[in-house]
C-alpha cells in the first residue's frame, strides 16, 4: 500500500438543528489518517446525523467538514470519494455478488475485465472467493455483511464511513465480524469512521472513541483511558457496567458520606454535583481488614450470583446502599467467598477510584 | 434413555396415528374454507367464458363452424376495430406511465402524513361512479365547456378546440379512470424500496440520476409492470367512457360487442369477439412479461 493514502478528517463547528432540537450542537473533531474512530451514543444521540453529516446525506446548518485539506461541506455525496457501509447492508438485489461489488468501479468507468479482477480479489479479502455469481438472497446475514464491506472498499476509498454494520448480526457472529473488520482495517489504508451504539463492540474495535450524547461529542479517548477515567458521568454510565454514589467534592478532594476518598484520578469540572463510579471488577475482595491505602466499601453479603465465568456479589454496604462485586468464577473458588449475611471486605484502590460530574461543563 | 428406545421402531412412535389425522383433519377443513370460493369463481368465470367460447363457435343458423372467425379476420371493420383499441389502449397506458410515474415518485419522497393526504386524492375520483366522472368530463371539455370558454376567453384560442366527442375525448376520459390502476401498485412498490439502497449508489459514487435509473427504477419495475398490465387490459375492455365520450366516432372493441349484440343479436359472433380479446390479453401479458423479465425481478 501507498504510505499516506489515507485522509485526515477535521470537522468543526458542526451545527444542525431539527426544530428545537439540536441533532449536532457545535460539534468538532479531528480523526487521523488511518484512523478507526467510533461514534459512541445511544440512539437519538446525533452520531448517526454526524456520520449522514460526513456523508454529505444531511446538509449541517453550519460549521465545516475537511477531507485531507478539501473542504466538503458543499460537496454533495457522490463526489466525495468515500466507501459505505449501511446497517440494512443496502446491496443491490437484483444484482449478483459480483456486481454489487463491482458497483463502484462500473460508476467509475474501470474497464469490464478489470471490474472482474478486483471484484475478486475485494471479496477475497473478506473471504467469499469464488461467491462473486450467486445471487444476494442465496448469503446468510454475515456474508451479506461481507459483501457489503467488499463493495465499500473495491475502489480504494481513502475514507469508509458505517453504520452500525454488524447490529443485524447475531452475538456470536458480531463478535468473530469485530475482530476480523479490526484485522482488515490494519491491511487497509483507510480512515474508518463507525457508528454503534454497542460499547463492547466501540471496545473492541477503535483505535479512539467519541462518545455523542445530546448532539455533542462528551469525550474522545483511547478505549482503555475512556475506561478508565471517564469525564462525565454519562460516559462512566454508558461504558461497561457499573454502579455509582453520589459524593460531595470540595478542594479537590471527594468526600462519601464522613468519609474522604483516596483518589489518583483528576477530578474532572462540571456541573449538577459529582458521583463516585463504582465498576464491580474493579473492587477487591480482602479476606481481612482493608488495607490503609484503599478505600473501605465494605458491607454484608445479600445475594450471590452465579454468572458462569464470574460470580456477582451483590453486597449491602452500611450507609451508601447497594454495592455490586464481580469476581472471577476461579478466583472465588480460590479465595473462599463469605456466604450471605457475613461482612465482607471490599477494597476499591486509589487508582481506581473514579469521580466524575453529573454532566460535562 | 427413552430417545434411544423409540428410535428406528415405527410401532413405537407414540401418538403417530392421532397426529396425522390432526393433520389431514386441518387440510380439511382449509379446504373446506375455500370452498364457496372457489365455487364462486368456477360458476361466475369459468362457466361462462366456457359458454361464450363455446357459442363462438356456432354460426347464426346454429351449425357448428369458424364462420365468425374468419368474418373477424377478413372483414376490415373489425380489424379496424381492434387496430383502434390497441392503439387507444397504448395512449392510454403510456400517458398514465408518464403521468403516473412522476406523481409515486414524488409522492414517495414526501413526508408520510403528506403522502397519505395526497394519495386520497388520487383515491376519492376511484370511489366515485365511471358515469358520474365521464358525464363530469364532458361538461368542462365540450364545445362551450369551462375549458374551452376560458381559454377563449383568455384569448389563447379563437376557436373552441375539438376536446370531447372524439378521440382526444375518449383517451382524456380513459386515463383519467385508468391513473388510480397504475398509482396504487407502483407506489405500493415505490414505498417498500429500502432508501438506503439509493443512498449507497450515491455514496458509492453515482450522481443522483445514475442512481435512479441504476437502482431505483430496476426497483420500481415489478410495480410498474403490475400497473401497466391493469390499465393496459382493463382499457382494451373498456366500454362506459369511450362510448361516451368517444360521441361515435371511436369505436373499440367493448363496443362493437354491445353492437353486435344489441343491433344484430348475433350471439355467436359477439363471443367470437369476446375470445378474441381474451387471447389477446393472455398474448400481451405473457409478451410483457418477457419484455419486462419479471422472473427474474421477482427472485429475490
Amino acid at each position: 500500500m501507498f504510505a499516506n493514502k489515507s485522509q485526515t478528517i477535521d470537522i468543526s463547528n458542526l451545527c444542525k438543528s431539527y426544530g428545537s432540537v439540536n441533532a449536532l450542537d457545535d460539534v468538532s473533531l479531528n480523526i487521523s489518517a488511518g484512523e478507526f474512530l467510533t461514534l459512541l451514543g445511544p440512539s437519538g444521540s446525533g452520531k448517526t446525523t454526524l456520520l449522514m453529516a460526513l456523508a454529505g446525506f444531511v446538509r449541517p446548518d453550519g460549521g465545516s467538514i475537511r477531507f485531507g485539506d478539501r473542504e466538503m461541506i458543499t460537496t454533495p455525496p457522490h463526489k466525495r470519494g468515500l466507501g459505505m457501509v449501511f446497517q440494512s447492508y443496502a446491496l443491490f438485489p437484483f444484482m449478483t455478488v459480483a456486481e454489487n461489488v463491482a458497483y463502484p468501479l462500473k460508476i467509475r468507468g474501470v474497464s469490464k475485465s478489470d471490474q472482474k479482477i478486483r471484484a475478486e480479489r475485494a471479496l477475497e479479502t473478506v473471504e467469499l472467493g469464488g461467491y462473486g455469481n450467486r445471487r444476494i438472497n442465496q448469503l446468510s446475514g454475515g456474508q451479506k455483511q461481507r459483501v457489503a464491506l467488499a463493495r465499500a472498499m473495491v475502489f480504494e476509498p481513502q475514507i469508509i464511513l458505517m453504520d452500525e454494520p454488524l447490529s443485524a448480526l447475531d452475538k456470536k457472529l458480531r463478535e468473530h465480524m469485530q475482530i476480523e473488520l479490526k484485522a482488515l482495517h490494519q491491511k487497509l489504508d483507510a480512515t474508518i469512521v463507525y457508528v454503534t451504539h454497542d460499547q463492547r463492540e466501540a471496545l473492541t474495535m477503535s483505535d479512539r472513541i467519541a462518545v455523542v450524547n445530546h448532539g455533542r461529542i462528551e469525550q474522545v479517548e483511547t478505549p482503555e483511558r475512556l475506561y478508565r477515567q471517564p469525564h462525565s458521568f454519562f460516559v462512566a454510565d454508558f461504558i461497561g457496567e457499573s454502579i455509582s454514589l453520589p459524593v460531595t467534592v470540595a478542594k479537590g478532594t471527594a468526600q462519601l458520606g464522613e468519609r474522604v476518598l483516596k483518589s489518583d484520578l483528576p477530578i474532572a469540572l462540571g456541573s449538577g454535583g459529582h458521583r463516585l463510579v463504582v465498576r464491580p471488577e474493579l473492587l477487591e475482595v480482602t479476606p481481612g481488614d482493608v488495607p490503609e491505602t484503599a478505600n473501605d466499601l465494605s458491607g454484608y453479603v445479600h445475594d450471590i450470583i452465579y454468572q458462569g465465568d464470574s460470580v456477582l456479589v451483590i453486597v449491602q454496604h452500611d450507609s451508601v446502599g447497594q454495592i455490586n462485586v464481580r469476581v472471577p468464577a476461579n478466583r472465588a473458588g480460590q479465595i473462599g467467598l463469605p456466604s450471605k449475611g457475613e461482612r465482607i471486605g471490599l477494597a476499591l484502590h486509589p487508582e481506581d477510584t473514579i469521580i466524575v460530574p453529573e454532566h460535562i461543563s | 434413555m427413552s430417545i434411544h428406545e423409540s428410535n428406528g421402531s415405527p410401532q413405537s412412535l407414540k401418538n403417530a396415528s392421532k397426529i396425522k389425522f390432526e393433520e389431514r383433519r386441518e387440510s380439511l377443513t382449509f379446504l373446506g374454507l375455500s370452498l364457496p370460493a372457489i365455487l364462486a369463481i368456477f360458476i361466475v368465470v369459468f362457466l361462462p367464458i366456457i359458454w361464450l367460447s363455446s357459442l363462438s363457435f356456432y354460426n347464426a343458423a346454429g351449425e357448428l363452424s369458424m364462420e365468425n372467425y374468419a368474418r373477424i379476420y377478413e372483414s376490415a371493420l373489425y380489424r379496424r376495430t381492434f387496430v383502434v383499441t390497441f392503439q387507444i389502449s397504448i395512449a392510454v397506458t403510456l400517458i398514465c406511465v408518464l403521468l403516473g410515474y412522476p406523481l409515486c415518485y414524488w409522492l414517495t419522497k414526501l413526508p408520510d402524513r403528506t403522502a397519505s393526504i395526497l394519495m386520497i386524492f388520487v383515491l376519492v375520483p376511484f370511489w366515485t361512479s365511471i358515469l358520474v366522472r365521464t358525464y363530469a368530463w364532458l361538461v368542462l371539455l365540450q364545445r362551450n365547456g369551462i375549458i374551452n370558454s376560458s381559454l377563449m376567453s383568455l384569448g389563447i384560442i379563437d376557436e373552441p378546440l375539438q376536446l370531447a366527442h372524439n378521440l382526444t375525448g375518449s383517451i382524456i376520459g380513459m386515463v383519467h379512470v385508468m391513473l388510480p390502476f397504475l398509482v396504487l401498485p407502483l407506489y405500493a412498490t415505490m414505498r417498500s424500496i429500502d432508501t438506503d439502497l439509493v443512498r449507497a449508489a450515491v455514496g458509492l459514487g453515482s450522481s443522483p440520476r445514475e442512481a435512479f435509473w441504476r437502482v431505483f427504477f430496476p426497483m420500481s419495475r415489478p410495480g410498474l409492470f403490475a400497473g401497466i398490465v391493469l390499465v393496459f387490459i382493463l382499457s382494451l375492455g373498456f366500454y362506459v367512457t369511450p362510448a361516451l365520450m368517444g360521441g361515435g366516432r371511436v369505436q373499440m372493441l367493448a363496443q362493437r360487442i354491445e353492437s353486435t349484440i344489441t343491433i344484430y343479436s348475433n350471439w355467436g359472433a359477439a363471443s367470437a369477439l369476446g375470445v378474441v380479446l381474451l387471447l389477446l390479453a393472455l398474448v400481451m401479458i405473457w409478451l410483457m412479461n418477457r419484455v419486462f423479465g419479471l422472473d427474474k425481478l421477482f427472485m429475490r
